[in-house]
């Protein structure tokens, strides 16, 4: 039957066999093994596709483990597929999760939010001034940004004046807003920060949803895309081809156009202002706030280090970082397919750790990001990371990943696919 | 006398007798990381939904055949022949086994 795999057991085999599937349940591998003392606390700070991932694997493959999740927010609101919120193609509730499920996998959900970490304690204080105390702590905290770089950009954002939409929520509806209230004739602009920033293909997928949104609407406006890059970051001639064969005369990149100031909805470059209706400014990011403050946050001054076996800080002990906010491997992209990679990591080293067992040697990773166009048509660009012992980080296999042909709309049922598989995968059902 | 196997965990079972206990351990939570990679699009343990290929409880056979097929460009497709290509073969042994001992519960 199995060809591929050893032959079918031979009697003396399969008694033994049997034994060792006895042995599986304990191991967790036939699920969520229940009853007995728990092996650990565990408290992960942030809801988002790292912490959320972390918390449900930890139970899936650990059992007895006391999992507690804080994050500020009620509702999970992914990023991914929100291009599309901006387009008017979806809605926000298509974005929206709940934690039912996870709650319902036995992992304590706390709204709340986390306003310091004492690891030599180990404990974790929320504001409201209740703490948490745990043995292993994830924090997969996602990005904050770095206002001081860009001047009067936090004061517009905070009046409403400009948006930044680079956190799912509020600022997704606030951007689509302004696009449905700016007259026909207007002028949007994208600004694009520098990398590293969370989803490199984010801001040229907005691009094509904004100019689709704009083509079919407003077809007399205008969308300019600012770009602080030198060229397009991802998917790049997929991207080019795009823009040529569905915006021309809408949209129009301009490279090496780095947002300096903000005043109003002026946007200040090196050479000339830009004074467009809308204005959606994303700006340079670095770790979220608690990453910082906690002590994670020790390589550019801007990202946390991670040991890649079991995403444990380099920087403080018994303190896993996951998601946008570490300092990737090479090629390592800051997505949320990505973060949930690192999570499954860190869930399986975590129960090792907890048990007093080696963690695995040889992790992979794997990364799959799929870009909207159109509408309709898709185009992705993937990859595979496997460990590499010498060097001790995470290394693109030669030969593996790549890009899309072609746009196209197979792949386009497949991106809803993946966000649905996804959710459900970080979030249970 | 009957074993107690379910068919579909046979594989599986011959597969990790093998192996030595704590070796078998280890084993079986490398396939069961390793097809944790898979699981953001094919489903938490193979369980996919819409366009995904469901890959819990297909045989270990068809798993490997398959991959093997995107590998060497046999079977044509947007995507996985290239993530295939990032995996070894023993690698995907693993994977197969694991997701064919899964129960497909959709």
């Amino acid at each position: 039957m199995h060809s591929a795999l050893p032959q079918l057991p031979s009697r003396r085999r399969l008694v033994v066999g049997a034994a060792a599937l006895g042995g599986l349940a304990t191991l967790g591998l036939a699920g969520c093994a229940t009853g007995g003392p728990s092996i650990g606390r565990v408290v992960v700070v942030g809801g988002g596709f790292g912490g959320t991932t972390a918390a449900r694997y930890l139970k899936l493959w650990g059992g007895n483990v006391d999992v507690t999740l804080v994050e500020r927010n009620a509702s999970f609101v992914s990023c991914p597929i929100s291009n599309l919120v901006i387009g008017g193609y979806r809605q926000m509730a298509d974005i929206t999760r709940g934690y039912e499920g996870l709650q319902a996998l036995g992992v304590k959900v706390v709204q709340g939010d986390v306003t310091a970490i004492d690891a030599a304690a180990k404990k974790v204080r929320l504001a409201g001034g209740s703490e948490l105390a745990y043995d292993r702590l994830v924090v997969s905290p996602g990005i904050d940004f770095l206002w001081e770089q860009v001047g009067g950009l936090q004061a517009a954002v905070d009046a409403g004046t400009v948006v930044h939409s680079w956190k799912a929520g509020p600022q997704t509806v606030a951007l689509r807003r302004q696009l449905e209230a700016m007259p026909d004739g207007g002028v949007v602009a994208i600004a694009i920060p520098k990398v590293p920033y969370r989803c490199p293909p984010g801001p040229y997928e907005r691009a094509c949803m904004v100019a689709s949104y704009l083509k079919t609407a407003k077809p007399k406006s205008k969308l300019l895309v600012l770009d602080a890059n030198p060229e397009v970051q991802s998917k790049k001639a997929l991207f080019e081809k795009a823009f040529k064969d569905h915006y021309a005369g809408i949209l129009e990149y301009r490279p090496n156009a780095e947002l300096k100031e903000v005043s109003g909805k002026v946007a200040k470059l090196e050479f000339e202002d830009v004074k467009p209706d809308v204005l959606n400014a994303i700006p340079p990011q670095r770790a979220a706030d608690i990453a910082r403050s906690a002590g994670l946050v020790n390589i550019n001054n801007r990202w946390a280090g991670v040991n890649w076996l079991t995403m444990e800080s380099t920087a403080v002990p018994g303190i896993h970082v996951l998601g946008d906010a570490t300092f990737p491997a090479a090629l390592m992209p800051k997505s949320g397919h990505m973060a949930n990679q690192h999570a499954k990591v860190a869930a399986a080293a975590i129960i090792e750790l907890l048990k007093g067992q080696p963690v695995n040697a040889t992790p992979v990773v794997m990364n799959t990001c799929y870009s909207f166009v159109t509408a309709r048509d898709v185009i992705h660009v993937a990859s595979v990371h496997q460990y590499d012992a010498a060097e001790k980080t995470f290394k693109t296999v030669p030969g593996s990943g790549g890009v899309s042909a072609a746009a196209n709309q197979i792949e386009g049922r497949y991106a809803l696919s993946w966000a649905q598989n996804i959710w459900d995968d970080m979030l249970g059902t | 006398m009957t074993f107690p196997i379910p068919r579909r965990l046979a594989g599986l079972a011959a597969l990790l007798t093998l192996a030595s206990a704590p070796a078998l351990a280890q084993q079986a939570n490398l396939a069961r990381n390793l097809a944790a990679t898979c699981a953001n699009c094919h489903g938490t343990t193979g369980n996919a939904k819409g366009d995904m290929k469901p890959l819990a409880g297909v045989s270990a056979e068809k798993i490997v055949a398959m991959v093997a097929d995107y590998k060497s460009g046999a079977q044509p497709a947007t995507i996985m022949h290239q993530i295939a290509k990032g995996y070894t073969d023993e690698q995907i042994r693993l994977v197969a086994g694991y997701f064919a001992a899964q129960k497909a519960t959709r």
